[in-house]
């Protein structure tokens, strides 16, 4: 299993679902902890239209004309939200609800009017991602790692996915300080003369960063589950913010590779043929790591206290 | 062709999709009017997203025992208990942990969801069972739906409507106030799992027509549509009824002409096309009426302005004001004064003299506390009182 057969069909799809799971998770802590966790479904059903529209006009699939698409989508979405809730007074869950449904529906609307059918853009795969078929075919085994000829040949999913988690990171770590106050005490973080709307924003833009890079690769599904279940978990075991982005990056790689695997090998060792979706393998995981901490974390009741302690 | 489909003249199976599309969206609306008045308007994002495991359990066993894998009616009570078990995830993750409802609502949507489709990929690879067609559950369609697809769909679109007119009080009182409809001595817990039970059941029932990713849609939209009209509850329920109903059966209609328009998309966009028709020209709530006012607060306010400059001797060099006041005749063109204009900008001088009295007398301080510098003072004080403060204008005017 860890041969060279690895390295050629499994190494790629497993390191892109762990960079998105991660990637993923990290903005989702600090979208938990400030009641937004169900911005990353809005930003998931929204950027359907953005990359059907992009594909129309550029008439190509190429990643960056359908980054762009995503991410004016996203933007589109926020700012109707936003108008929906000023400009009407609805309260925000149910304006967020108006418009995602809306906006999907745009989107599979175009999907079934455009002639899309002799590319890979379909509604199933905008949903299930294509994690499977990211393999690196110019490997020969472990050694291609230090190939350069071969590594031209990783699927950019992962380079892209990566420079995404890179970014991620160095943003959360350059404004980690802000971040935190902002997201506990918005009113002190506001005397203290922090932008706090402007800190919110740029939360939310790189949350959709790494849910349209993501998207591409992996599929809605992961999307929305990674940017709940794993901070989610982590808020069961820990109080402290430190510990549980640290605890939330490592379920996200747990349920990034146990998922996978699972969804590739646990098949074939029950006896059948075929392997199962691993995008829904991964979410599959990541709420069983969930339930599993809801009933044995240490943290997982609303007064704080240790429920275990005796 | 498409009036054709309008006034159901396009067969017999089209016109009963038509009108169980119909009879689901007027249930829908009304059922989600509860929803979002209780603020609980993605709770139904969770339900919906949770019946696809359940859906494809439904088809697993139904092939298992060696019947038709696409039974409606099994695969709806699959679709069901599976909608159940993760409603009861949401309310135990919210009530026994410390996470919040929206975390919860998002964790078993996207864990069941995930987990249908591997469920749906594990169908794919069977042999057996013929599950094409099982993916419209996804989005919806109702190409190819039986005459009994049908008539479960529009059935169970009746009966909900009858449960929700039948629970329409109990589930108005704990909509808005939990606390005051538990000390009326309404069973609080039992009027929630009622009104989730409907949302559940119109799920269900509109996984054929919609699709599990857009049914949501129809228990928002026409509730939230319906809230710009009017301010009562019994009527923002009739008028989300009215427009689920219209949204159902106008894009069923529709997506019956032609084969590349997906039912459930259609269905969703006319219900956001009347949601943004409310948005806008909703009497009082909407944005041309919210215009309209600003519009005409604003040109008194530049009238009044205008009128007190008249008074003192003072010019006017400001636009708006100019324009006003000519067409209302109170000044000529080049400005100066009509006899109207004379006469109003009098009244309006004295006016505001009096006000100025009665907020620096704090025995006026209740009708003080409506001074805009434009409701006339008659307006807020009986004669008497008028009387009253003329006489303490009177020296201060005379000296």
């Amino acid at each position: 299993m860890m041969g060279e057969e690895f390295v050629v069909l499994s190494l790629a799809p497993m390191l892109i679902g762990i960079f998105a799971a991660v990637a993923c998770a990290i903005p989702g802590n600090f979208l938990l902890l400030r009641r937004q966790a169900l911005i990353g479904d809005a930003i998931s059903h929204v950027v359907l239209p953005g990359i059907v529209v992009a594909f129309l006009v550029t008439g190509v699939v190429s990643a960056w004309p359908m980054m762009l698409g995503a991410g004016g989508a996203s933007l589109v979405a926020v700012g109707l939200i936003e108008a929906i809730r000023r400009l009407g007074g609805i309260e925000p869950g149910a304006a967020m609800g108006v418009v995602f449904t809306a906006m999907f529906a745009g989107g599979v609307l175009l999907l079934e009017q455009s002639d899309t059918s002799s590319v890979h853009l379909d509604v199933e795969h905008a949903l299930y991602g294509n994690l499977e078929s990211l393999i690196w075919l110019d490997a020969q085994g472990w050694a291609s790692l230090w190939d350069i000829g071969a590594l031209r040949g990783l699927p950019p999913e992962l380079s892209r996915m990566a420079l995404t988690l890179v970014l991620v990171i160095a943003l959360t770590w350059v404004f980690w300080r802000p971040l935190k106050l902002s997201t506990f005490d918005e009113g002190f973080a506001r005397t203290m003369g922090l932008p706090v709307s402007l800190i919110g924003l740029g939360l939310v833009v790189v949350a959709a960063i790494a849910a349209v890079a993501a998207f591409d690769a992996v599929g809605s599904i992961i999307v929305i589950a990674m940017f709940i279940c794993p901070p989610a978990a982590a808020r069961m075991v820990t109080n402290g913010l430190e510990a549980q982005v640290a605890w939330s990056v490592g379920f996200a790689v747990v349920s990034a590779v146990l998922g996978y695997v699972l969804a590739g090998y646990g098949p074939l060792w029950l006896g059948f043929d075929d392997a199962v979706s691993a995008a829904g393998m991964i979410a599959t995981v990541s709420g069983a790591i969930l339930g599993l901490a809801a009933a044995f974390g240490p943290c997982s009741h609303r007064s704080g206290a240790s429920a275990s302690a005796s | 062709m498409v009036w054709d489909a309008l006034t159901l003249q396009l067969g017999y199976n089209a016109t009963l999709v038509t009108l169980g599309a119909a009879l689901l969206g007027m249930a829908a609306g009304a059922t989600g009017t509860f929803l979002f008045l209780g603020k609980r308007a993605l709770v139904s994002d969770a339900i919906s997203h949770a019946t696809l495991p359940g859906v494809a359990l439904a088809f697993v066993a139904m092939v298992a025992l060696g019947g038709d894998g696409r039974a409606l009616p099994g695969l709806l009570a699959g679709s069901a208990l599976s909608a159940a078990v993760g409603l009861l995830c949401v309310s135990a993750l919210t009530n026994r942990t410390r996470l919040s409802e929206d975390a919860a609502i998002g964790a078993v949507l996207s864990v069941f969801f995930g987990f249908g489709i591997v469920l749906l990929t594990v169908i794919q690879s069977m042999s057996s069972g013929r599950q094409a067609g099982l993916e419209s559950f996804l989005l919806g369609s109702t190409a190819g739906m039986l005459r009994q697809d049908a008539v479960v769909i529009a059935s169970g679109g009746a009966i909900v409507l009858l449960l929700v007119a039948a629970l329409r009080r109990p589930m108005t009182m704990v909509a808005f106030d939990r606390v005051f409809a538990a000390s009326l001595g309404v069973n609080v817990p039992r009027v929630e799992l009622a009104m989730m039970g409907l949302a559940l059941a119109i799920t269900v029932v509109g996984l054929k027509v919609v699709g599990l990713i857009l049914i949501v849609a129809l228990l928002i939209i026409p509730a939230v549509a319906a809230r710009f009209w009017t301010d009562r509850v019994g009527r923002v329920v009739i008028l989300a009824g009215v427009i689920g109903g219209l949204s159902g059966y106008a894009g069923a209609a529709f997506s019956a002409t032609a084969p590349a328009l997906p039912t459930g998309p259609i269905i969703v966009l006319v219900s956001f096309a009347l949601f943004t028709l409310s948005l806008f020209a909703a009497p009082n709530r909407g944005v041309l009426a919210a215009v309209l006012k600003h519009q005409r607060f604003r040109a008194r306010v530049h009238e009044r302005q205008g009128l007190l400059a008249l008074a003192q001797g003072q010019p006017i060099y400001e636009g708006l004001t100019l324009r006003l006041m000519q067409r209302r005749g109170l000044i000529r063109a080049d400005g100066v004064a009509t006899e109207l204009g004379q006469a109003q900008a009098a009244q309006a001088l004295r006016d505001e003299r009096r006000w100025q009295v009665l907020r620096s007398n704090p025995a006026y301080e209740e009708a003080a506390a409506s001074y805009d510098g434009l409701t006339p003072l008659d307006d807020v004080l009986t004669p008497d009182q008028l009387g009253a403060l003329d006489r303490e204008l009177r020296p201060k005017g005379v000296s």
